[in-house]
């Protein structure tokens, strides 16, 4: 399937960033495409936006680190067009030696809040922009690193011991935040008919 | 087993009993553990896979009610044996901790399956090696899953342990809580249960 014929998403790309689009290929029918990190959120943005690509869904949101040491870490968008059905692998490469950092795509899918959360987790890489950028998998005061980085070893950095004693320390109700178990921030999320349901019967949600 | 054959073994002194056994304690012993061993009420702890398992054994065919386990207490106020079936990982080891802290004595764990017991093949960072390195296990169930009749046979074990107790001991209904450290066990224990074993020795190491 490797010569099947590439996404015509490809070449409108090409079109409208220029060298900002790195080399492209198929693999198992789907095409991927590499861009460049500078322009990573707008390119996905117009992706996301563009009447003619229409990617309005982010089916996952991943990276990836090769065994190849020199090889540079990918942070992965597999992206899918509902209306088109048509899918579209994007891919932001991020070398070794510069700092880990990509553009939060989190105000073009809401859908990348968490899956952000779970490459920052488990490889280190930061969002910019990412409105809540938290380990999401490990607790909160996990101290051995980031555990898929390929530097990390497989049963962890600290002792048994180490890793137990400080497993029965966590607080288990310190693994959501505040505005996660509030009702009034909840309240906002609603629709505006429930909202006012609630505040019909006295309960307007403002619970401090 | 073999502890308690050697505890009340000896003198009674040796045994670490207040009292001698005697017609009327093994009678008064022999009724409570009776009732006790006949309608124990598991507390489930399920994080994994094993849950599948004892959910079979719960219903109708292998029908964990004859053995007056038919009422799953969802509280573990209310439970006298924690039966933790499947993996656990750190990040649940306080959870696992707390409940067994809120059930009332008397109580008993059980160990259901090779992950819950030892890890199991997820000898990795995210994983608890065996949840004795936790909480005090009485009975483990080996198997990955165990069936059903494994299940049973580690919960008539536990009955036949509880038939064996004498309420004179009074080292049976000590709370073992965590030390000022937070460890339960001293950690070079913890270190050496956790020690790879079988296949796993041989596993490639990314580092």
């Amino acid at each position: 399937m490797n010569g099947a014929s590439p996404n015509p998403s490809v070449a409108s790309l090409r079109a409208q960033f220029g060298a900002a689009i790195g080399r492209s290929f198929v693999s198992c029918g789907d095409t991927i495409v590499v861009v460049a990190r500078e322009r990573s959120l707008e390119i996905l943005r117009w992706l996301q936006e563009t009447p003619s690509e229409r990617y309005d869904f982010l089916t996952d949101l991943t990276a990836v680190e090769y065994r190849d040491r020199e090889r540079p870490l990918e942070v992965v968008y597999q992206l899918w067009s509902l209306p088109r059905k048509v899918l579209l692998r994007v891919k932001v490469e991020l070398p070794k030696d510069q700092p880990l950092e990509v553009e939060s795509v989190v105000g073009v899918w809401r859908a990348a809040d968490w899956l952000e959360r779970e490459v920052y987790d488990l490889f280190g890489i930061s969002f910019r922009g990412h409105p809540d950028l938290r380990r999401i998998l490990m607790w909160e005061t996990y101290a051995e690193g980031h555990p898929l980085r390929k530097d990390f070893p497989l049963r962890g950095r600290f002792s048994r011991a180490e890793q137990t004693r400080q497993a029965l320390a966590i607080d288990p109700e310190a693994n959501y935040s505040l505005e996660e178990l509030s009702i009034a921030d909840a309240n906002q999320a609603l629709p505006a008919d429930v909202r006012g349901r609630l505040e019909r019967q006295g309960r307007p949600g403002g619970v401090a | 087993m073999k502890a308690d054959t050697a505890r009340t073994g000896g003198t009674p002194a040796e045994a670490g009993l207040i009292v001698s056994p005697n017609w009327v304690t093994s009678r008064l012993d022999d009724l409570v553990n009776w009732s006790r061993a006949n309608s124990l009420w598991p507390a489930s702890f399920f994080p994994a896979c094993c849950a599948i398992e004892f959910m079979a054994t719960a219903a109708a065919r292998f029908d964990l009610a004859r053995f007056g386990m038919e009422r799953l207490a969802y509280s573990p106020r209310q439970a006298d044996v924690l039966i933790c079936a499947g993996r656990v990982p750190f990040k649940l080891a306080p959870v696992l901790r707390r409940i067994w802290d809120q059930m009332p004595q008397p109580k008993w764990a059980i160990s259901v399956g090779a992950c819950a017991s030892t890890g199991g093949i997820f000898d990795t960072y995210a994983m608890v090696q065996g949840i004795d390195t936790i909480i005090p296990v009485d009975v483990y169930v080996p198997g990955c899953p165990p069936r059903p009749e494994g299940i049973i046979y580690g919960i008539m074990l536990l009955q036949k342990k509880i038939k064996g107790e004498t309420f004179l001991d009074p080292t049976l209904r000590v709370e073992h809580l965590p030390d000022e450290k937070g460890m339960f066990l001293p950690p070079a224990v913890v270190d050496e249960v956790s020690e790879p074993f079988g296949n796993s020795v041989h596993q490639t190491r990314s580092a």
